[in-house]
């Protein structure tokens, strides 16, 4: 992040915001089918959801495998709240709901921020780990208040009617989940300007000389934990809503490693990184799990992938491009990025071919004749086989060839930029 | 009384299998500083291996060839995985294992389905080995404490009394040192690795067949070793074997316990599950540095 400046007016950061919001009103508009809908419903949830990991991994630098916990939480506590609502033992708008789930995420945020902030790094990683577990197994022992493993079901069109909004029809929903993501966004960011935010990430970078400087670094972790536990709680109020169902998926070890994934995937290194993740991860789940049941392998892959070459996720991979685009020289790179992205595609349907066979082969209750991209063929015959690893090879081949093809461009390119301005 | 000796008999096989897969863990994590989050995983691939050889030639080649496959797949991902990502540093190669973890489920799902395969004890291992009081003693729990107490002694020989192993005691503390007198610690890491690797898959050809071989078995038993490493106190080995068999033994006796606990309104068999993250909150807030621990933080 840039240098801390005092600016009472900043355009372009108006700019932003007001595209952003507009993009949320806009969006249903354009994507109308009701499948889509759902699915910008469910990013939504998963942006605050993946925003305020972010406040842990990218900002604190901690590390959590746990983090569904809080969110889960959330989900169960406004869950009853809701089925009040309901029964007419309490009156409350279901619109302030997320606020619920948000104090539920807060004080669970308290007892367990205590034990896990403890420790910073490794530890805090296996700690929160454990922590999930400990929550995952509680859910499951106490079916009075959690459930058991069918969940607490409930539903949303309950109590009067605001302003002829009652949260029926997924429009509405996606409304509301849009006004709390908003707002969640902003207050994320502006949190991430104030002496706490500053301070988790002098905690992050170098905590001994942080704490040379006076302040207590297991505090800072601890208040950076319990505001992202609120909007953890916020996340899985709306997802309460959303569903109509809170099961012991929500805490469960899946979900925190979920976020983990969107939130890596899109980058920590940036404010706006896990937005971009949440919507390729939701696309990952909810589009491609109809299409194939090796969604997640795909996906672990892809994860694998971004740690090993980008680091930084999707974020900084744009953020790279800046320089190069303000010098005016993308023009250079589009021929090198497009050699490789094509060589790309030629690999990955070479190991989709590969994969899809494995998958058709091991399961016996399907049937081995198959077809990809509209060729017909039978996945127990040699000759697919062959073909599929052939492009595969070829593709990775021909893929590392133009890699160190853009590499090479862009060092000079870099070269180029930095030599002009010393 | 008999139910006493049986279920420390069954908690001491247990909590000895729990050992052979956080030791490789915790000399992992002292080595290289890599909390390998696919340990876990090693072991599933470990049982699995195992499962499809010993239907093709049977259950003792396997239980060497099986260890060997998993440790020689665990050097190749220290080679061209996590020392790729060594320079990102160690949340990077944290994430590296974790995506790692997530794909070898995956791949378990795609080749072997998501049902538990019949992995079976072998015939000359069933039956009873001796009575306690009334109950059978079974030869394959006996059998299962037997390896992993050679496995032990000779990690244990190799560590201090072989070349190797000096080498890589000398590396844990001063691996600049170790390079510099000519010792390619890159190598050694990855034996290390391997070797984790390669104790973690023998603990699934062991485990594999006296529990149950299915997908979710490296997702069921993979907190449990992080709890084992944190409670024992990171990076130490007797801490790591003193907790192992602590909850080992905390584990199979409450599973056997149905005493009512009033006020919650369940029995602690039903709390089975929860005790050893319980326990591992309690050693956090009593002695953060863990049982055996050196180092805070």
């Amino acid at each position: 992040m840039a240098s801390l400046r005092f600016q009472p007016f900043n355009p372009g950061r108006w700019l932003l915001w007001g595209a952003t919001a507009a993009l949320f009103a806009v969006a249903p508009l354009v994507f109308r089918e009701s499948f889509a809908l759902t699915m910008l419903t469910q990013m939504g949830a998963f942006i605050i959801f993946a925003l305020s990991y972010n406040m842990l991994l990218g900002q604190g630098g901690m590390l959590s495998f746990g983090h569904a916990v809080y969110s889960g939480l959330g989900a169960y506590f406004s869950v009853h709240v809701l089925n009040m609502i309901g029964k007419g033992t309490i009156v409350f708008p279901v619109m302030l709901l997320p606020l619920v789930g948000g104090l539920a995420g807060l004080a669970f945020g308290i007892v367990f921020g205590y034990v896990t902030t403890k420790k910073a790094g490794t530890t805090f990683a296996m700690i929160s780990l454990g922590i999930g577990e400990l929550v995952h197994a509680c859910v499951l022992m106490f079916p009075g208040f959690f459930g058991g493993e069918g969940g607490v079901s409930t539903n949303r069109v309950v109590g009067q009617p605001f302003l002829g909004i009652t949260f029926g029809p997924t429009i509405q929903v996606y409304y509301l989940v849009a006004f709390w993501c908003f707002v969640c966004m902003i207050a994320m960011f502006a949190l991430t300007q104030t002496p706490l935010g500053r301070m988790a990430n002098a905690v992050r970078d170098n905590p001994e000389r942080a704490e040379f400087v006076g302040y207590d670094t297991q505090k800072v972790r601890f208040l950076q934990l319990v505001l992202a536990g609120f909007f953890a709680g916020v996340s899985g109020a709306l997802s309460c809503i959303n569903f109509e169902i809170v099961t012991d998926e929500n805490v469960s070890a899946l979900r925190s490693g979920g976020v983990l994934l969107a939130t890596f995937i899109g980058g920590t290194g940036f404010f706006f990184g896990p937005i971009l993740g949440s919507v390729v991860f939701i696309f990952f789940v909810v589009a491609l799990s109809g299409f194939t049941q090796a969604w997640l392998l795909y996906l672990g892959l892809f994860f694998l992938a971004m740690v090993l070459y980008a680091p930084g996720g999707i974020a900084s991979l744009i953020m790279m491009q800046l320089p190069v685009i303000r010098a005016g020289r993308l023009r250079e790179l589009a021929l090198p990025y497009l050699l490789a992205l094509a060589a790309g595609l030629v690999a990955f349907a070479g190991l989709v071919g590969v994969v899809e066979m494995v998958y058709r082969i091991s399961d016996a209750s399907l049937d081995t004749q198959m077809s990809l991209f509209g060729i017909g063929f039978d996945a127990q015959s040699v000759r697919p086989w062959i073909a599929f690893s052939l492009v595969l090879a070829a593709g990775l081949v021909a893929l590392r060839f133009t890699a160190r093809h853009v590499g090479e461009r862009w060092g000079a390119i870099q070269n180029r930029i930095q030599g002009r301005q010393p | 009384m008999e139910f006493f000796l049986v279920q420390l008999l069954n908690g001491i096989s247990y909590g000895l299998l729990l050992f052979m897969l956080s030791s490789g863990l915790t000399l992992v994590f002292s080595l290289m500083g890599v909390l390998n989050f696919a340990h876990a995983s090693f072991y599933m691939l470990g049982a699995y291996f195992a499962y499809q050889i010993s239907t093709a030639i049977g259950f003792y080649p396997a239980l060497v060839v099986a260890p060997l496959l998993v440790g020689a797949i665990g050097m190749l991902v220290e080679r061209f995985g996590l020392r790729t990502v060594h320079r990102y540093g160690h949340v990077a190669e944290l994430l590296f294992t974790f995506g790692l973890a997530y794909l070898i489920e995956e791949a378990v799902h795609l080749v072997w389905g998501r049902a538990a395969v019949e992995y079976r004890i072998p015939p000359s291992l069933e039956g009873p080995l001796f009575m306690v009081f009334t109950s059978q003693y079974p030869i394959y729990r006996g059998f299962m404490m037997l390896v992993s107490m050679a496995m032990l002694v000779s990690i244990w020989l190799v560590l201090t009394r072989t070349r190797i192993g000096l080498v890589i005691q000398a590396a844990l503390t001063h691996p600049q040192t170790v390079e510099a007198l000519g010792h390619n610690v890159p190598r050694v890491f990855m034996l290390v690795f391997g070797g984790g690797a390669a104790l973690a898959g023998l603990a699934g050809v062991i485990g594999g067949n006296a529990f149950v071989t299915e997908p979710g078995m490296a997702a069921a038993v993979g907190p449990i070793i992080f709890v084992v490493v944190v409670v024992g106190g990171m990076g130490s080995l007797a801490g790591a074997f003193v907790a192992s068999i602590l909850i080992g033994c905390l584990q199979t006796f409450s599973v056997g316990l149905d005493w009512k606990i009033a006020w919650l309104n369940i029995t602690v068999a039903q709390t089975a599950p929860v005790l050893p993250y319980l326990l591992m909150v309690l050693i956090l807030i009593l002695r953060p540095r863990g049982l055996l621990g050196t180092r805070d933080g």
